[in-house]
């Protein structure tokens, strides 16, 4: 019951939110990673160079799809940028359905950015189907296709490292973030610009990605509030001995 | 087009949403996740044509790594090939995968080893800050704490107080603090998506 309703008020406030624009632009402190992004995305199209997002192995079937749905939102928001730049955004993933739906993202941000034409459907890749495989297969993209920046966004486990290392040794800053703990670590250690946490789903607001972002990030936000203010009231409880 | 598409998707979402509170849905729910299933096997078959495309077109272009690319293709040709008439279970195709896709996946695991300690000396090159400091002086006391002295076994003060206390009171708390923020995430991805406001599907 308690998910029901946690379910039903985020919608609603999320709804709300989106429909109610805000007449202010929303105060979001500084994400040194997304900044970067930023400039990457400008570079990319000036210089002739691509970017190259690996959106990870997660799969939309599991519970954990969260990560990997934000990282198609991303690359969604690189294709409508870059999509004009002479080498075109490639997007490795270590899952055949996330490799499908990267290339129907890929291609949308073509159509919406008016360059359906210049779109190739095997810019969108399934690089391996083993955590290590697909680290393999990715690793050869940043090594060998005049990559300026490696953006890992989605659902990652310790094969991360060796994608950031690939990076390291060709001179390409790496961003990224991942829902995975060791993951998160590996990120923390080895990437330019690592996204901690949350920072991952609230990439989008920071994007201009429309008025449902920043909705979402809010509600984030206040759920957050009401998260703190429980285990808050929990403690003080169980301190008074009430349970 | 995109409109029955995204209506479609909304449709069967909002179904596998309401099977978890309404159990007279879950038959339903059952039935739609059972085709996502069938669905998913059908998208390997697609992701494999991916991979021989991508290849094929390296090796056609003559770019960099095109031997390597060959070789992929010969390989997996040559395994499906092989598991198609001999079944997965037969022992040749147990030795293909015992020795040499293990093996390969053990070697890429053990580089990471590496790697990992790679990246944990180049980040006070990069960043010198409070959070690069503290990131590596707790790794540092995981490690000792977890290392022995021998013959006296764990090392006092880190074996038994140091690292648990780490690993039980801050390491927990701090993770569960990152994954309450990635659940509150997912939620609100997912309720995007639930309400076509983001189209991973497609559409502009």
């Amino acid at each position: 019951m308690i998910e029901l309703i946690v379910i039903a008020a985020s919608a609603s406030l999320l709804l709300l939110l989106t429909f109610l624009r805000r007449k202010t632009p929303p105060k979001l402190r500084p994400i040194p990673a997304l900044t970067r992004l930023y400039r990457a995305i400008g570079l990319s199209v000036e210089d002739g160079t691509r970017l190259h997002a690996s959106l990870g192995r997660g799969n939309l079937l599991s519970a954990r799809n969260g990560a990997t749905l934000a990282a198609l939102s991303m690359l969604r928001y690189l294709a409508e940028r870059t999509s004009v730049s002479d080498k075109p955004p490639v997007a490795t993933s270590g899952d055949p359905i996330l490799s499908l739906l990267a290339q129907d993202t890929l291609k949308a941000g073509y159509q919406a950015s008016g360059a359906e034409d210049l779109y190739q459907p095997t810019t969108g890749r399934l690089s391996g189907l083993s955590p290590f495989s697909y680290a393999a297969g990715a690793m050869t993209v940043v090594r060998d296709e005049h990559v300026s920046a490696n953006v890992l966004m989605g659902n990652f486990g310790a094969e991360a490292a060796l994608l950031v290392e690939s990076a390291e040794r060709v001179n390409v800053p790496t961003l990224g973030g991942s829902d995975d703990m060791a993951a998160q670590a590996i990120l923390f250690a080895g990437a330019q610009e690592p996204l901690i946490g949350e920072e991952l789903f609230a990439a989008s607001a920071y994007l201009d990605a429309g008025p449902a972002h920043t909705a979402s990030l809010t509600v984030q936000d206040a759920l957050r509030w009401v998260l703190i203010l429980v285990l808050l009231a929990g403690a003080a409880l169980k301190v008074l001995g009430v349970f | 087009m995109h409109l029955l598409t995204a209506a479609v998707a909304v449709l069967i979402g909002l179904l596998v949403l309401a099977g978890y509170f309404v159990p007279a849905l879950v038959g339903i729910q059952n039935l739609l996740l059972g085709w996502a299933m069938i669905l998913a096997g059908a998208a390997a078959l697609f992701g494999v044509f991916n991979l021989i495309s991508v290849h094929g077109e390296k090796i056609l272009r003559r770019e960099k790594g095109t031997l390597y690319s060959a070789l992929l293709i010969v390989a997996l040709f040559a395994t499906f090939v092989f598991a198609l008439f001999l079944g997965p279970d037969h022992s040749a195709i147990q030795l293909l995968v015992n020795g040499i896709i293990l093996p390969a996946e053990a070697a890429l695991m053990a580089i990471l080893t590496v790697t990992l300690l790679y990246a944990a000396m180049r980040l006070l090159r990069r960043r010198v800050d409070l959070m690069n400091i503290v990131f590596l002086a707790t790794a540092l006391l995981i490690l000792v704490g977890s290392a022995t002295l021998l013959p006296f076994g764990e090392i006092p003060l880190f074996g038994n107080l140091l690292r648990p206390w780490v690993n039980e009171v801050l390491s927990m708390g701090g993770a569960r603090g990152i994954l309450i923020g990635v659940a509150l995430g997912t939620l609100t991805t997912g309720l995007r998506v639930l309400f076509a406001i983001d189209r991973p599907y497609g559409g502009k």
